[in-house]
């Protein structure tokens, strides 16, 4: 459960998020809003990127501003861009880089690092550069990387903008897949099939909150 | 090409020889080559060196890559010290510096950043007691190699766009967007790490 109380932000004098009170318990909730709408940095606000201004969150009743790490252990965060989010040389070694604090041996981080990439179709990639593979194989990389620490949350910040059109169709259904709740941050409205809630953002304000048909059609009558 | 010589995967015996003793053996070649001064034996060492990456089974076209990057460096250099103190004395630098750079490759060549990485958190483990947090001393040889990586895509993409708009030559055109993207990278990369917990242990 992931709960944003009274949640108001400013980056210095500017203010971009005013009075959000949201409750997400469902499995599929996606964040549509215009460029600037304050998707991002609300989205930053659940594993403690951000923090709010002035309000709470909390994830299962924990403040991320307060316990950031305890928060980001069952929070993960993919971003648009996987080329910043892979740090090692090969695909294998960025995902045991995920499980270093994990106090597991040099072994079974390969093995579960191994494990994790057969699983989204990247198996036989584990020694593979990791800058050679395909924008659409990155981002699922990136993906696997975040799976192998088994977060409950999986919050998503337009993850299929760099991709073209199938491999966002590939990794839509990956998505689909998981067992997290996830919150997906897009203004790609063909990403939501199967949603259970779509909340719309406009100036840093919650204008609509429903499940996506009728919040979709709010939204399409909003931007024109 | 990759400047470091990324890793080449592979089973032979210098893959599988430990991080540790190959880092040995790559300090004791290195300060050998400044023992010795004789090109005769400055030659065995490269010739040592080349059967190396033979042993390794690097593949002809890496081994290619690698030998371009090294000779480049070694010709300049040689060219410098040949003007400076003489052929002679050229000639033994411009072995030295082959034989280095040529081993360094082919150890990056047969060990993986993760091995390397779990060594030095290892062997910096004791100077914990004096405040060095050998988990950020390691992080920071996988991201020399991922920054290495990203400058060279970027400035090619940034010199591809410069030249679809017919301004190569702009050195303007050029270095405003590598500035701008680079800055942008490294603030979406502290975030990522942020997110993936580096900050947190
Ligand atoms: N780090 C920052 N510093 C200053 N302003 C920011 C920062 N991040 C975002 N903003 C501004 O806050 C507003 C909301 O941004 P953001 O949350 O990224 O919206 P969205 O993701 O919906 O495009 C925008 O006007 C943006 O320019
Ligand atoms: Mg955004």
């Amino acid at each position: 459960m992931i709960e944003f109380d009274g949640i108001g932000h400013a980056y210095g004098e500017r203010v971009v998020l005013h009075d959000v009170d949201l409750r997400l318990a469902e499995r599929r909730v996606a964040f549509v809003g215009a460029n600037g709408s304050g998707k991002s940095t609300l989205a930053r606000m659940v594993n403690g990127l951000v923090r709010p201004s002035s309000g709470r969150v909390l994830v299962d009743g924990i403040d991320p501003a307060r316990h950031g790490r305890k928060v980001r252990e069952r929070v993960g965060f993919l971003f648009t861009n996987p080329d910043s989010q892979i740090v090692m040389p090969t695909a294998g070694e960025d995902v045991a880089f995920s499980l270093r604090g994990s106090g597991l041996s040099a072994q079974e981080r390969a093995r579960r690092a191994a494990a994790v990439l057969a699983e989204h179709n990247l198996d036989g990639y584990a020694d593979h550069p990791a800058h050679h593979l395909s924008g659409g194989q990155k981002q699922l990389l990136a993906l696997c990387s975040i799976l192998v620490l088994e977060p409950d949350v999986l919050v998503c910040d337009e993850p299929t903008t760099l991709l073209d059109h199938r491999n966002t169709k590939h990794f839509v259904e990956v998505l689909a897949g998981l067992s997290q709740q996830v919150v997906l941050v897009t203004h790609d409205l063909d990403l939501l099939d199967g949603f259970d809630r779509v909340v719309v953002l406009d100036e840093g304000r919650v204008v609509a909150d429903d499940l996506p048909e009728p919040a979709l059609r709010f939204y399409r009558k909003l931007v024109g | 090409m990759n400047p470091l010589g990324l890793y080449q995967p592979g089973s032979s015996p210098l893959h599988r020889l430990g991080v540790g003793w190959k880092l040995l053996a790559l300090l004791v070649l290195a300060s050998g080559t400044f023992v010795l001064s004789s090109p005769v034996w400055l030659g065995v060492v490269v010739a040592a060196v080349a059967l190396g990456f033979v042993v390794a089974r690097i593949p002809l076209r890496r081994c290619w890559a690698a030998a371009r990057g090294v000779l480049v460096i070694a010709a300049f250099l040689f060219l410098v010290q040949w003007w400076l103190i003489g052929l002679d004395q050229a000639t033994v630098v411009g072995l030295r510096v082959i034989a280095t750079l040529a081993a360094a490759t082919l150890f990056t060549l047969t060990t993986r950043i993760d091995a390397i990485v779990a060594m030095l958190e290892r062997r910096l483990a004791p100077l914990r007691r004096f405040g060095v947090r050998p988990g950020d001393v390691a992080l920071l040889v996988g991201l020399m190699f991922q920054a290495v990586t990203t400058l060279t895509r970027i400035a090619g993409e940034v010199r591809e766009a410069q030249r679809a708009r017919g301004a190569e030559r702009s050195v303007v055109a050029f270095a405003v967007p590598l500035l701008v993207r680079t800055v942008r990278h490294a603030d979406e990369l502290g975030e990522a790490l942020a997110a993936r917990g580096m900050g947190d242990r």
